[in-house]
């Protein structure tokens, strides 16, 4: 694009500020289908608009000079902000793409320069265009990672439930990343704290496949060369029948239907007391 | 040439292993601590990895060796402080350690030694107890 083309495109630009901003906003608010106010998304396409008519009339032909950083970080944030509110790719670069119709009606001159005109501003919003698309899978792809340490983060939690005794929890699916966390977790606490005994809680872990067991006997085995035992508690009846189905051998790892057995189960490990019926029974008999 | 240092504590010996062992320091720890548990009469040896980063199958076969070792000499050998990241990779590896014991720090390891210990004597002890009943029983008899 020539300095004159984008002078004259500046110029169009300017003189048909209204129209064209009307039209642009009316086309894109249907492709939205309401789920942004009109005020908004009016104050968007002028900031935008304004901008683009800016870098225009700066001679701004590549989007990587410096005239045209203003538009580029208006542009970077509206696909960030669409990429947030749960908008799709399409909705978000139509946004960009549909100012074009709306010059095209406004060219007086719809013959041969004007049209090399035109064509010079595609090219340009192509580049804009494919620019706002970047942003927005950055922006999406950044809201993802975000989201997954989130779930790291959250779902591994080791709880003291007694002197020298840890549990930790397992709430949702597992996968390698979240076992290979949970694993450490505990392997860590159990150094922190110098807990010989841990109690691994599958209660929420809504399925049992081989991958999520061999984790499971992994870290168990881990903690058994660290010097701790580790039980397993929470096995619900369906998983109870998968691991057997699927023919998952525990070995000598104790396991446990509830959180309550395995405590207790520790508990007269430690020799601690449990004042209960089983446990004052035997003293009667004697 | 480095030695690994062995420290007496009461009855038990404690080994803290502070660098990479190689063939050389492994073969020098096994030889000195056979020599220090006839000397000093220890019934227990403790071997701290806890500055460790790295168990290979080598040091897991020379760690299984000194208990075995010690075994013989009639002490028991616990080996504690094995980091996380270490437990992690020899699980991942399949080495599995046979024939070692292991307790999380040198606290909870005294309290496996003394606690075997305890167990054996508690065993000798019943041995003469029952042995005992077993002299005075007749005796009343004639009488």
């Amino acid at each position: 694009m020539d300095e004159h083309t984008s002078k004259r495109l500046a110029a169009l630009m300017s003189d048909n500020r209204e129209t064209i901003l009307k039209q642009w906003t009316a086309s894109v608010r249907d492709t939205l289908r309401g789920r942004l106010t009109t005020t908004e998304l009016d104050r968007q396409f002028e900031e935008l608009y304004d901008a683009l008519q800016a870098a225009l009339d700066a001679d701004v032909t590549e989007i990587d000079s410096p005239g045209a950083a203003d538009l580029l970080s208006l542009l970077a944030d509206l696909s960030r902000s669409r990429a947030r509110h749960g908008f799709t790719a399409t909705e978000t670069a139509t946004s960009v793409f549909s100012i074009k119709e709306a010059l095209f009606d406004v060219l007086d001159d719809k013959q041969a320069r004007g049209l090399a005109d035109h064509a010079a501003f595609s090219r340009f919003l192509d580049k804009l265009g494919l620019f706002t698309f970047e942003t927005y899978v950055n922006a999406r792809d950044a809201i993802i990672t975000e989201q997954a340490e989130q779930l790291l983060e959250l779902s591994t939690p080791v709880v003291k439930l007694w002197d020298g005794v840890v549990a930790v929890p397992l709430i949702g699916t597992l996968d390698s990343a979240r076992s290979q966390v949970a694993m450490e977790r505990l392997l860590q606490a159990l150094v922190d704290t110098g807990s010989p005994y841990a109690i691994l809680d599958i209660t929420g872990v809504p399925a049992v496949d081989t991958q999520v067991a061999q984790h499971i006997l992994k870290t168990v085995i881990a903690a058994q060369l660290m010097g701790a035992q580790c039980i397993i508690s929470g096995i619900r009846p369906q998983i109870a029948q998968t691991i057997v189905s699927l023919g998952i051998e525990f070995g000598d790892i104790v396991t446990k239907a509830n959180l309550s057995d395995a405590l207790q189960y520790v508990l007269r490990r430690k020799g601690v007391d449990l004042a209960g019926p089983s446990a004052t029974s035997p003293a009667v008999g004697t | 040439m480095d030695r690994v240092p062995i420290l007496s504590l009461r009855d038990v010996l404690l080994v803290s292993i502070q660098v990479d062992l190689e063939d050389q320091l492994a073969v020098r720890l096994q030889e000195d601590l056979a020599e220090r548990i006839v000397a000093t009469g220890a019934h227990g040896v403790i071997i701290d990895i806890t500055a460790l980063d790295i168990v290979d199958s080598f040091v897991g076969r020379t760690l299984a060796t000194i208990a075995s070792v010690s075994r013989v000499l009639d002490a028991d050998t616990v080996v504690v402080g094995m980091r996380p990241a270490v437990a992690i990779t020899l699980v991942e590896l399949g080495l599995p350690l046979h024939g070692i014991r292991t307790a999380l720090n040198v606290d909870l390891g005294l309290d496996m030694l003394q606690q075997t210990r305890l167990s054996a004597g508690a065993d000798r002890e019943t041995d003469v107890v029952e042995a005992s009943p077993d002299v005075s029983a007749p005796q009343p008899v004639p009488r």
